[in-house]
């Protein structure tokens, strides 16, 4: 059945790697120009199924729709230009912080305009100026922002975003946050967003799923995590399994 | 030279064969394993190579090479177990290798076209392929395996295969061929090189040996290059399946 809207589409997606089942019979839809944020404790199987969705991995069965056409008739490097990540771990590859940011152009054999360049990082609270540095001279959480600005560049019409917030402190973690929700408001790009931070998921998401040993537990809108009704949902929110 | 001296010769063997017992290191079996084979290997090559001489026959010096190939190839492909299709890739870049450079000499008349030239020559150039296959096989496996996260990040922003391995791919290129140039620039100033050596002990003329050594060594400059360039390209779309996707176990890492 076709619904209408969907960004992104899993039904009875399963995907095993070295004897691990990592994602049981995932069915499902996040909605257009949504922000969904995605919770749950660790090794649930939240960072595969971004990997499936931006065509890194590929499901053992089931199947992956993006905008309503199966993620398979897509040609990758199509696919993984629309369908844009940031993982939690913001790899860098080795030179310039501008070599970095521009790589998404680099690839295509193009270059980015200086002028875009500082727009991108004053975007994501990077210093102009930082253009010239090595990426191996930046902390932390500034390579977590430049890993952003990055994943900006290819202006994805799908977002996923991995624990980008996780090593910030909290006043860069809410730039980011208006960053992303104006990029949600302005450009209609749908989010969806991975998180530890139960607040932030509630705060930013519209809806939330709840991922647990691979499974899609609970979803709906983000509100529901004041009250869920699955009893090992209400032990997570508790902070009881981590 | 003849047996009684290398008999005597044998002394050569004693000597680390006593330190070893006296000082325990433990070497003495592999000594007289190493000292053992190589008589034997050498002394059936010597033979073989004097009825390949004798007889001038095309098909005894192909079949020479076409063994050399199978022995590297056996030799060098447990270094790249994990690229699909090695063995393949390994016959096509030493036959390749062999072929281009035995083209350049016959055809252009540097060397003559007999089994005195083109063996020895050949095992120059097999040999050296093989070690530069070893080199490259070790440095790009590794490479994978180091920069994997470098790899899927390129894939994931919508970089092709090639796009995503260069980086690796070209930093094993280059650490396997580093050795050969290198040695060439010390070349003469440190030690002398055993082919040469072996021409001058047997009274051929310095100068002679001298130009013919350089000629092996432009050769192996050639072999170097083209071997790792060649096992490169040939191996890097096997880490790829047709989804542009890392191929194999390594992948899955984060959760």
């Amino acid at each position: 059945m076709t619904v209408a809207g969907d960004a992104i589409r899993f039904e009875h997606v399963d995907y095993s790697t070295n004897g691990l089942h990592i994602l049981k019979n995932v069915t499902g839809a996040i909605s257009e120009g949504k922000i969904t944020t995605l919770v749950g404790p660790s090794g649930a199987g939240k960072t595969t199924l971004f990997k499936l969705c931006n065509g890194l991995q590929s499901p053992d069965s089931g199947e992956i729709f993006i905008k309503d056409k199966p993620i398979g008739s897509y040609e990758p490097v199509e696919l993984r230009r629309n369908v844009g990540m940031a993982l939690q771990k913001a790899t860098m590859i080795s030179g310039s912080v501008r070599k970095n940011l521009e790589l998404p152009l680099t690839l295509q054999g193009k270059e980015l305009a200086e002028d875009s360049a500082r727009e991108l990082l004053k975007m994501v609270g990077l210093d102009k100026t930082d253009l010239q540095k090595k990426t191996k001279d930046l902390s932390g959480g500034q390579q977590q922002k430049l890993s952003i600005a990055r994943t900006l560049v290819n202006q994805p019409d799908i977002l996923l975003l991995d624990e980008i917030t996780s090593s910030l402190d909290s006043v860069s973690r809410q730039d980011i946050e208006e960053l992303i929700v104006n990029m949600n408001e302005q450009y209609g790009t749908t989010i969806v967003w991975i998180t530890h931070n139960l607040q932030q998921a509630l705060s930013i998401g519209d809806d939330t799923w709840v991922m647990m040993d691979g499974e899609v537990v609970e979803t709906g809108e983000s509100s529901f995590l004041r009250n869920p009704q699955n009893d090992r949902v209400k032990q997570f929110v508790r902070g009881e399994i981590e | 030279m003849s047996f009684l001296t290398l008999s005597i010769s044998l002394l050569f063997v004693i000597i680390p064969l006593v330190l070893s017992k006296t000082l325990n290191l433990g070497l003495e079996k592999d000594t007289i394993i190493a000292s053992v084979r190589s008589i034997i290997q050498l002394l059936v090559v010597g033979y073989v190579l004097q009825f390949v001489f004798n007889s001038e026959n095309i098909i005894y010096i192909i079949l020479m090479v076409l063994l050399m190939i199978a022995a590297a190839t056996q030799n060098a492909h447990r270094k790249g177990a994990a690229i699909k299709g090695i063995i393949w890739k390994l016959i096509v870049t030493f036959t390749f290798v062999e072929v281009l450079t035995q083209t350049i000499l016959l055809g252009l008349n540097i060397t003559p076209a007999t089994a005195q030239y083109i063996i020895p020559i050949s095992g120059m150039v097999v040999g050296n392929s093989m070690v530069l296959s070893i080199l490259f096989l070790n440095r790009f496996t590794s490479e994978i395996e180091t920069h994997q996260d470098e790899t899927e990040l390129i894939l994931s922003l919508g970089g092709t295969p090639k796009q995503a391995i260069h980086t690796q791919l070209i930093a094993s290129i280059q650490a396997s061929t580093i050795p050969t140039i290198e040695s060439q620039k010390t070349i003469g100033l440190v030690q002398l090189p055993g082919m040469m050596s072996g021409q001058i002990i047997a009274g051929a003329d310095p100068v002679q040996a001298v130009l013919f050594q350089l000629l092996v060594l432009f050769l192996l400059l050639t072999t170097a290059v083209v071997t790792s360039i060649m096992l490169g390209y040939l191996s890097y779309p096997t880490l790829f399946n047709q989804r542009m996707q890392l191929a194999g176990s390594a992948v899955e890492r984060d959760e």
